[in-house]
């Protein structure tokens, strides 16, 4: 894979602009898209098959569909680095007039968006249209979506899984952030979610787990083994198992920096972790 | 006072239902969704000419919103169709944030609306739902009076582009309007001239109020009927120009005073021409089971409500 050390490097970059975006505006949630930076840089740039340019429409094109709108940093950086927008553009992040939202939306127009979310659980059904549209035009093209693992106690959620499988949507690869976190601690004291992999099998789905959500090579190789699984008369769902706040130490194991900001000094320390590759925003 | 005739009573939901089917035939892009209620919605005429652009999402409204929203994505224009109720109170959030915060172009198509969906009671008459829809940025909201007026309204909504909110009911009503008119979304219609004082209804109250300015003229009081199918955007102009006539307003709607047609009209005439009003419509409650024409005369909603209202509003000329 000659490809992997420039994408590690351009890894290294999303997560300096994650800390940085959120630092400037003192709010944002750094956890979940450390964690995800990985998957995020991966999927964009090896993974799906995209044209160039963007219509909202995505014919003959795969589909990425976030759900857990929060970690809207880490989309937004891989978005821009994929070149869908100027990277300057990230400068602008939860500010005023800005097209870079809180919370991802198609309202302002910002390119690689092609629906709202935040308030959690509505993704998967979103997904589930787009893909039986795809499916009516007769497109070949998968559509991909990204949950967190707490927001699957969003009760939406289960009527779209249901749906998936028993409408045979097998056009659709449905990844679960699976880190164990949400902002009142872990989901195992919040509210337990048992065994996901046998919920979804019950449910219908093929699940595949992708053990080291954080590293590429094991990313790549799992979603490629996803997409070999499509087609086959049943969704696929990915369980990747990362680590919240992935490649800044004291953000690693803890729900604490879901949805905080470092100050100065931690950014510094942040930013020392993950020195500049492919040029700062 | 101009005469309507009644073509034969017919429900509002099965003018939605030949809309559809119209639809199907004459619009490639258009799809239909239903949560376990096709023989409510009077979709299986649709379904049994377009089986691969039908989805029977089962009882799970949530989801039915989301897909619909997600079949934008590629070009389709979705129709939902279940009871008002679960069209907008129980999936709201789904609507703001799937559907009209991400500009999507799904119709919200949604029967049984009101006290006049009868035995089933309160927990499916929704009297709210108008409000709900109405507050939606971009949502534009619809409640056509009779059985042509709903079809053409479900044509109608078809070349607009951007969320729709469709209310239509249960129960076999009068149809007067001509079955080749035109359908202009957010185009008040003139159903009667007169002096004395403006009704503006819409959905079943409409026929109410031309029986109303009937029996009105016989004890001669002059009353301009204007037929609203569009909440929103509202044909404001239409009301100035007919209160700065008449000096004074009834609005009749199935709905809640809060939130309804009669509101969002003192709004815009506190703000342009303000004029003393009366509402016909259900005051800040439930609803409960019983026959449709027994509920419209307990809650006010009919004819008679309407000529007291007008005669109280004279007074305050």
């Amino acid at each position: 894979m000659p490809k992997l050390q420039e994408l590690q490097d351009l890894t290294v970059q999303v997560r300096r602009d994650i800390l940085r975006m959120v630092h400037k505006v003192n709010s944002g949630h750094p956890g979940g898209s450390l964690g995800c930076t990985e998957f995020f840089v991966a999927l964009y740039n090896e993974i799906m098959e995209l044209k160039d340019g963007f219509d909202m429409d995505g014919k003959d094109e795969d589909l990425f569909f976030l759900s857990n709108g929060h970690i809207s940093p880490v989309f937004y950086s891989v978005l821009a680095r994929k070149g869908y927008f100027p990277i300057e553009e990230l400068n602008t992040f939860r500010l005023i007039d800005s097209r870079l939202q809180g919370h991802p939306t198609t309202h302002e127009g910002l390119p690689g968006v092609r629906i709202a979310s935040g308030s959690l659980g509505q993704g998967l059904s979103v997904a589930l249209g787009a893909a039986q549209a795809k499916k009516l035009n007769n497109d070949p093209k998968l559509v991909y979506t990204l949950h967190g693992d707490g927001e699957l106690q969003e009760g939406q959620n289960w009527e779209a899984i249901m749906y998936a499988a028993g409408k045979k949507v097998d056009n659709l690869i449905a990844t679960v952030d699976y880190n164990g976190q949400q902002i009142d601690g872990s989901t195992d004291d919040v509210l337990p979610m048992g065994d996901l992999k046998k919920k979804f099998e019950a449910f219908g789905w093929d699940v595949l787990e992708i053990q080291e959500g954080n590293n590429l090579e094991a990313i790549i190789n799992g979603m490629k083994e996803a997409k070999e699984r499509t087609g086959k008369g049943k969704p696929v769902c990915v369980l990747l198992h990362t680590i919240m706040g992935h490649g800044v130490d004291f953000m690693m194991y803890t729900h604490a920096w879901h949805g905080k900001a470092p100050n100065d000094e931690q950014l510094e320390t942040a930013l020392a972790q993950n020195p500049e590759t492919a040029g700062d925003y | 006072m101009k005469k309507y005739i009644d073509q034969g009573k017919n429900d509002t939901r099965s003018g939605f239902g030949a809309g559809l089917t119209e639809l199907g035939r004459t619009n490639p892009n258009v799809v239909a969704l239903c949560a376990d209620l096709v023989g409510s919605l009077k979709m299986q005429d649709f379904i049994d000419e377009n089986p691969e652009r039908f989805f029977q999402v089962g009882i799970a409204e949530a989801n039915m919103m989301g897909i619909a929203a997600g079949l934008t994505i590629g070009g389709k224009i979705p129709f939902t169709g279940t009871f008002a109720n679960f069209s907008t109170g129980r999936v709201y959030d789904q609507i703001r944030q799937s559907i009209a915060y991400s500009d999507k172009n799904v119709k919200i198509c949604a029967s049984h609306a009101g006290i006049t969906l009868g035995e089933d009671g309160a927990t499916h008459q929704i009297l709210e739902d108008l409000g709900l829809m109405k507050m939606l940025p971009g949502m534009t909201v619809i409640n056509p009076c009779d059985y042509n007026q709903t079809k053409a309204a479900t044509i109608a909504i078809a070349e607009h582009q951007g969320p729709v909110y469709l209310r239509f009911g249960r129960p076999k009503v009068a149809n007067f309007t001509p079955v080749d008119q035109k359908f202009e979304i957010g185009k008040a219609l003139m159903l009667n001239e007169g002096t004395d004082v403006t009704i503006v209804a819409t959905g079943h109250l409409v026929w109410q109020a031309l029986i109303a300015a009937e029996n009105l003229e016989k004890e001669g009081i002059s009353a301009e009927v204007i037929n609203i199918h569009t909440i929103k955007p509202l044909d404001g102009e239409a009301v100035l120009k007919s209160v700065k006539k008449t000096g004074c307003i009834v609005t009749a709607e199935e709905h809640n005073y809060l939130g309804g047609l009669g509101e969002s009209i003192a709004g815009f005439l506190a703000t342009t021409h303000p004029t003393p009003q009366e509402f016909v419509a259900t005051k800040d409650t439930f609803g409960e089971s019983g026959t449709p024409e027994q509920l419209m005369d307990k809650y006010g909603l009919n004819n008679k409500a309407i000529e007291k209202a007008v005669l109280s509003v004279l007074k305050r000329k």
